[in-house]
């Protein structure tokens, strides 16, 4: 089964996500920061990681470059689902390594097919 | 004391001024050397032998005729600050190195004038330093038990011996250099050292007069009381002594201006003007001290020995007398010091006159004009050399074949009275700019004349002939030609009678001649600059009016064999620099011309200056009308700069601040950027969440169960809701920092404030089971916006209901008066706020990292707004941690 860690600190967008995923026969893990991903990437390998960027104690930033240093989640697909949507916010994340760079407000459909586009590649 | 254990101990203690002035020289730039105490002691060079001795003298034998020699200068201190700083201000500018080139200067660059300054100072003051010569002679052989021994010949006197290391002494540390202008800071030290030594030991001996050998002052008061010429002694009399006092008062006053001794102290020797500011207080002091045991020694020795002819050396036989030989010797050398510092200082003083102002502006110019530069400077220095030796040797003979019979007080003042002629054309002069050159000649020699004929001649024949028939039969025997009493004026002593007439006389020529004849324009022109000496000093070298033709070359030439090549090169390439003028300017402006006659001034004096210049430049006459309106035209120039100055760093200024401006206003845009991203995200927040629901909502809502369905819509609400609030708070936040929400301000009672807070948020409370406690119920009246210090109390309890933990929650809230504010806290016992975000706290949007509450509360405005309605109130809010557990909320309301 596929595995997906939703990282986000807004209970009520993690809601919606987490339904989505599920029904799309995923294996859903819930994060409400950085530093609870990271416990959870411990146990599990994830095919991908959706990863919010403004978040208390840990950012989505740094849990990403502590992915990317992780070999073990070298297959791991990275996606940032945020609201920054400037330019160079979105320059900054990619050059970080992420695979993909969505913003909020977001449409479910969309994000379903760009997350299953990416796993399939 | 054997003649040779003193001669010794003589030589020993020059030895050590050696050792003093050399490492003076040495460390010419330390504090130690440069401040105002060691300018102030170096002043002390005023009182010489004769106020060590002749005070004591005159104390003895005519009362307290003593003290006006020191009331005068006493009198001039407090107006240094006025008087002496314009002087030291304009010698600094021109490099004026005596009292003659000042003089010289004043008027014109007059040559004869500055000759005549010199002899008159020579007459006066050579007769002056034999004198000291003689105190030495004469203290020497009363403290050597060698009495019987009368030197013969020069070779075995040891005053000549001292005459001459003393000329040495100021030989070598007075001509090192050519610009006489230049500091001497070897000699002040010594003198500095000197006057302490000499005060030193003076006082000494009079506390040992009158505590040892007397029981007091009161005990020699008592004692003298019964003398019977007590009162004459104690007294002024009448109305002749009122003027004789007067007059002795004004001509110390001039003394301490004039005598060349002191204009080189105070003048030439001083280091910074602001060392006037403590010289007009502590060298009144220094002569105070020097005169409180003056008349107590005086009396003590008109009772223990009693010879008025031996009067003026009481000091040092009262304790010869009594077997003290340790402290005669100290008396002694305290005398001595006395005399080589007046001796010293005169000499070099005097040097400088006759070397500046007598011997090369009259015969060695066209020499020097051949000459090589290091040559000239030899020669230069061998002239002052020359002359230093030349006058402590012509004051020794003077001393060997002369004074036998003359008195220190007596030569003393008649010294006064020959240097007092100066005083018209150098007081007036400093603020009369009509004040010229034929005036001051005629003026000084007019004076002269009758201080020779009312005192000098009389004194000398009565001096060297023992008859009196001159004094009183007066010339061919005409009554009114009296020397002593001038057309009947028969009740001042002759030294002031003497200088009543020859001030009289003199100041008269001065004016009428001043009056009668204009001085040319260059006379003018030194006179304006003089009179209005801080108004020129802006002007510097461009306050020379002069028209002509001159080469740069030429110029350069002259400069060139008194300052050597290199020294002309840089001080010229220092003035190209700083009027901003090419370095191979051809022709010569007046303010080189001024330059170049200012640099050579301190070497060979402003006269002859002015003559080489002159020898190389074709200068024409400029009408004295020309000169002032050209004077008043730099000073326009001057003014109309200063104003562009102060207008182009007004305008730097500005600059600068719109730079500050624009940096700030980057920065504010820079946070407005950072404010902006913040309120789109957290408004895309709740938006997200309702559009994700919504879509969820729509496209699957066959399938969703209910219970999920219901949750989606509550949350969507509660989405709204938070948007909502979140557009409120930002529109309010905006409102209250941009000072445009309006406080409605009124007397409340803010009890019932908190009352009402504590009344909207008591359901939330209860809800989550923490109680909110008012733990004061007394009225307090303050003025305030109520709404909005309501929204602060909503927001302070609300956070604080959030922090705590159900059932256990405790929230108090307390107020009081505190010096002159209202204080209100709300303290609750939740988890606290971590340390690091307590200065942030406040900040907008700030979310603390370690905070776990459950979003969607709180807009992140909360405390923000809370701060902003405070400060409005110009009020203050704070937070800090309990001791215990959770934390405290705080803010005071100025109170109404």
């Amino acid at each position: 089964m596929k595995k997906i860690v939703i990282v986000d600190d807004e209970p009520n967008i993690v809601m919606t996500l987490e339904y989505t995923f599920k029904k799309q026969n995923f294996e859903v893990y819930i994060a409400r920061d950085g530093s609870e991903a990271l416990e959870i990437l411990k146990t599990v390998i994830p095919n991908v990681i959706l990863l919010d960027v403004m978040m208390p104690k840990v950012d989505g930033y740094q849990t990403l470059k502590i992915v990317k240093e992780n070999n073990k989640l070298k297959d791991t697909k990275v996606v940032f689902l945020t609201a920054k949507n400037k330019a160079s916010d979105i320059e900054k994340g990619l050059k970080l390594g992420a695979d993909k760079y969505l913003t909020k407000p977001f449409s479910v459909k969309k994000i379903v097919s760009e997350i299953n586009e990416l796993i399939s590649s | 004391m054997s003649n040779y254990l003193l001669f010794s101990i003589i030589v020993l203690y020059l030895a050590s001024l050696f050792v003093i002035a050399f490492l003076a020289e040495k460390n010419a730039k330390s504090k130690w050397v440069n401040n105002s105490v060691v300018y102030t002691l170096s002043l002390g060079v005023y009182c010489t032998a004769w106020t060590y001795y002749g005070s004591i003298g005159i104390a003895a034998n005519s009362g307290v005729n003593f003290l006006p020699i020191y009331l005068g200068p006493v009198i001039a201190a407090p107006l240094w600050i006025v008087l002496l700083r314009k002087i030291i201000r304009i010698s600094k500018q021109h490099k004026i190195s005596s009292i003659a080139d000042f003089l010289s200067l004043r008027y014109g660059n007059n040559r004869f004038l500055g000759a005549l300054v010199t002899v008159v100072c020579l007459l006066g003051i050579v007769p002056y330093i034999s004198l000291q010569l003689k105190a030495v002679s004469e203290t020497f052989q009363l403290l050597s038990d060698d009495s019987s021994y009368v030197s013969t010949t020069v070779y075995d006197d040891s005053t000549f011996y001292i005459a001459v290391l003393l000329a040495v002494f100021a030989t070598f540390f007075g001509t090192q250099t050519t610009d006489a202008s230049e500091k001497h800071k070897g000699i002040v030290m010594t003198v500095a050292i000197e006057s302490v030594l000499k005060l030193v030991f003076f006082i000494c001996v009079g506390a040992y007069v009158t505590y040892v050998l007397f029981d007091g002052t009161g005990d020699i008061y008592k004692k003298m009381a019964e003398a019977p010429n007590f009162s004459a002694l104690t007294s002024v009399n009448g109305f002749e002594n009122g003027f004789i006092w007067l007059y002795t008062i004004l001509l110390s006053f001039f003394a301490i201006f004039l005598l060349p001794r002191q204009f080189q102290v105070s003048v030439v020797e001083n280091v910074r003007s602001k060392h006037l500011k403590n010289a007009i207080w502590m060298f009144p002091l220094y002569l105070l001290l020097f005169n409180v045991f003056v008349i107590f020694v005086a009396w003590a020795g008109n009772l223990n020995i009693g010879i008025p002819d031996q009067a003026e050396y009481y000091a040092l036989l009262l304790p010869l007398q009594n077997g003290n030989t340790f402290l005669a010797s100290l008396v002694f050398l305290g005398g001595l010091s006395a005399v080589i510092s007046m001796v010293v200082v005169s000499t070099l003083a005097l040097s400088v006159m006759v070397s500046n102002n007598l011997v090369i502006p009259y015969g060695f110019l066209d020499r020097f004009i051949q000459n090589h530069p290091e040559r000239n400077a030899k020669y230069i220095k061998n002239i002052r050399r020359i002359s230093i030796f030349s006058i402590i040797i012509i004051a020794y003979a003077f001393y060997v074949n002369f004074s036998y019979e003359l008195s220190l007080y007596s030569i003393g003042l008649i010294a006064f009275v020959i240097i007092a002629q100066l005083a018209p054309s150098f007081f007036v002069g400093l603020f009369w700019n009509r004040g010229s050159s034929k005036g001051a000649i005629i003026g000084i020699i007019a004076g002269f004349a009758i201080t020779f004929y009312t005192l000098i001649l009389p004194f000398s024949i009565q001096a060297f002939t023992g008859s009196n028939e001159f004094v009183e039969n007066g010339f061919l025997g005409i009554e009114s030609l009296k020397p002593h009493a001038l057309l009947g004026i028969d009740f001042l002593s002759p030294p002031t009678h003497a200088f009543f007439w020859s001030m009289l006389a003199n100041g008269f020529c001065y004016l009428l001649f001043s009056l009668l004849y204009k001085g040319n324009y260059r006379e003018r022109n030194y006179a304006e600059m003089f009179v209005d000496s801080r108004n020129y000093s802006d002007l510097q070298d461009g306050a020379l009016v002069w028209k002509g033709e001159a080469y740069v070359a030429e110029i350069k030439k002259v400069l060139n064999k008194f300052l050597g090549e290199e020294r002309t090169e840089r001080a010229l390439s220092l003035f190209f620099r700083k009027y901003n003028l090419a370095p191979d300017t051809q022709m010569a402006d007046a303010r080189l011309i001024n330059f170049s006659e200012k640099l050579l001034t301190g070497s060979i004096g402003s006269a002859s200056a002015k003559i080489l210049i002159a020898s190389v430049v074709k200068e024409e006459e400029v009408s004295l009308i020309e000169v002032l309106k050209i004077l008043e035209e730099s000073k326009e120039t001057i003014s109309r700069n200063k104003l562009l100055r102060e207008k182009s760093e007004e305008l730097t200024q500005l600059t600068s601040k719109l730079k500050e401006a624009n940096v700030e206003l980057v920065e504010k845009d820079k946070q407005k950027d950072e404010f902006l991203d913040t309120v789109a995200h957290e408004l895309k927040t709740p938006i997200t969440g309702i559009r994700a629901a919504t879509e969820l909502l729509m496209s699957e809502s066959d399938e969703m169960p209910s219970d999920l369905r219901s949750q989606f819509l509550k949350n969507m609400m509660q989405d709204s809701d938070r948007l909502s609030r979140l557009i409120h708070n930002i529109l309010d936040f905006e409102k209250l920092s941009k000072g445009r929400a309006d406080l409605n301000i009124a007397k409340f009672n803010i009890r019932d404030t908190i009352l009402k807070a504590i009344q909207n948020l008591e359901p939330i409370a209860a809800k989550k089971q923490v109680s909110i406690i008012n733990s004061n119920n007394s009225d307090l009246f303050a003025e305030y916006d109520e709404d909005r210090i309501l929204q602060v109390l909503t927001n302070l309890v609300s956070n604080a209901i959030k922090f705590c933990r159900s059932e256990e929650g405790e929230i108090v809230l307390d107020y009081k008066f505190e010096k002159g504010f209202l204080q209100v806290t709300v303290k609750d016992n939740g988890s606290g706020i971590p340390k690091q975000d307590i200065p942030h706290i406040f900040d907008k949007f700030y979310q603390s990292k370690n905070q776990n509450i459950i979003k969607p509360e709180g807009s992140g405005l909360g405390l923000a707004i809370s701060k902003t309605i405070i400060e409005n109130h110009k009020g203050e809010i704070w937070v800090k941690n309990n001791k215990k557990s959770g934390v405290t909320f705080g803010f005071q309301l100025p109170f109404k």
